[in-house]
């Protein structure tokens, strides 16, 4: 045992990248997904809204630390590739990403009124057209508070990456605590770190969503 | 040659049998009323005419496309086909003139400058020229309505579907989208009305359909429909209006 130091703060502070790196992997992958699954879950196809909501239920539907178990020590076994952390964990994180906001963007298009989608149709838009000019930006709106409260939430489930190995914040976290044994002041800096992330982006919804209202409104 | 022929027209909503054996035709310049109770099947056959609904049986023919047919490109035939909604419709996160020039941006490949110039006399002509850059919510129901009016007219249509455009106005307000509806007709824009404004129907309309039970009950001019009606049921019609 020994001592808590600077420089241990500074190893925690450094983790940070690592969170940050499967946040920002995890969203903007998890968001093409996203935007495939909420495309497919208001399409006029049946079959394509059934297999996207099947999709959704199944990965809502399973712990996102299983899917990261079974992806890490499960595809050497089953497919016989190995697959490093980082990369299994940025797969897991964008499938459960690709799943929430997929629902949420769907919830959001279809928030958006009927006679919207009538309307555009009337003017002789093409319905890919009503979608992008039409109805996306009034989903987009919408969306944002809910995405962006999500990505908080794909933030602090990073953590989970810890148990296969990765060294980010919540990991270098327990290394430093095992080393000194000084969990409570450890673990309090590194809710502090989570928590300075966090709640700008909070904040930042809450503003953009504001403005929104108030560009609207005016 | 019928600028819209609706020829046996069937339309089924699950059980309910909607419009029973429609035909009717209308011919380029023509002002066509549609009036009748609520369920009466007006509305459901204006619908048709762009394709917003599909029928069951029949046919309607648009300046000589079958609306019905899956090979119809129903975009291209909207195009030249206005409509206007009840509930207005417009796209709330666009501006007065933005609403006007987004079809022409996107179909007709306008420019800019293009766009805006036509925003800006189409919303002239409904009488807005000076609101080109307020938003859907800051506008009256009739100011929306007449930016509605602008909008579809700005793709230049051949015909113009006007589905209860007044029905949810309040009562001071029906008057302005009234007059910008009369001088469409005054410029020799076809039109298929459905309207509750039985005062309108008879000062503007060249032929009243009046509709019950899903068919044409009783038509005619309307200086003969109301000083003259045939049926008992549009007689009934027209005094529980009065």
């Amino acid at each position: 045992m020994r001592g808590l130091s600077v420089a241990d703060f500074w190893l925690i502070l450094g983790s940070i990248r690592w969170t940050v790196a499967l946040a920002v992997s995890a969203l903007a992958i998890g968001s093409v997904i996203a935007l495939v699954i909420a495309v497919a879950r208001t399409s006029r196809l049946p079959w394509l809204r059934l297999l996207a909501r099947v999709y959704i239920e199944l990965v809502q539907g399973t712990p996102l630390l299983g899917v990261l178990f079974l992806l890490y020590f499960g595809a050497p076994m089953l497919l016989g590739i190995e697959v490093n952390a980082f990369t299994a964990a940025v797969v897991a994180f964008s499938l459960s990403a690709g799943a929430f906001l997929g629902d949420i963007w769907r919830g959001s298009i279809e928030s958006v009124a009927p006679g919207q989608w009538e309307a555009g149709a009337c003017v002789g838009l093409r319905r890919i057209q009503v979608m992008r000019y039409v109805v996306w930006p009034q989903a987009a709106r919408v969306a944002i508070a809910p995405t962006v409260s999500y990505l908080v939430q794909l933030i602090k489930n990073t953590s989970l990456a810890a148990l296969v190995g990765i060294v980010e914040l919540t990991r270098s976290g327990q290394v430093v605590a095992g080393s000194t044994l000084a969990h409570l002041p450890v673990f309090c800096a590194v809710a502090v770190c989570y928590f300075v992330i966090c709640y700008p982006l909070a904040r930042l919804a809450l503003s953009i969503e504001g403005r929104m209202h108030a560009a609207r409104a005016h | 040659m019928p600028l819209v022929r609706i020829d046996s027209v069937e339309k089924h909503f699950g059980d309910n049998h909607v419009l029973r054996g429609v035909s009717t035709n209308v011919a380029k310049g023509d002002i066509i009323a549609l009036i009748g109770r609520s369920g009466s099947g007006k509305s459901t056959l204006l619908r048709c005419v762009n394709g917003l609904e599909k029928i069951s049986a029949g046919s309607i023919v648009v300046d000589g496309v079958d609306v019905q047919s899956p090979a119809t490109d129903l975009a291209l035939l909207r195009q030249r086909v206005g409509m206007v909604f009840q509930s207005f419709n417009l796209f709330p996160h666009l501006s007065a003139s933005g609403n006007v020039a987004l079809a022409p941006v996107l179909t007709k490949k306008a420019s800019r400058d293009e766009a805006h110039t036509l925003a800006k006399q189409m919303l002239e002509r409904v009488g807005l020229g000076q609101k080109l850059d307020a938003m859907p919510s800051q506008l009256s129901g009739g100011q929306q309505q007449r930016v509605a009016i602008a909008r579809a007219l700005a793709m230049s249509p051949q015909l113009m579907l006007f589905d209860e455009a007044t029905s949810a106005l309040d009562p001071e307000l029906v008057g302005e989208v009234l007059r910008v509806m009369e001088d469409l007709a005054r410029d020799g824009m076809t039109m298929m009305v459905v309207t509750h404004e039985m005062a309108f129907a008879r000062r503007v309309a060249s032929e009243v359909l009046f509709m019950n039970q899903g068919c044409i009950w009783e038509r005619g001019s309307p200086e003969r429909m109301f000083e003259n009606p045939s049926t008992p049921e549009f007689q009934q019609f027209v005094q529980s209006i009065v």
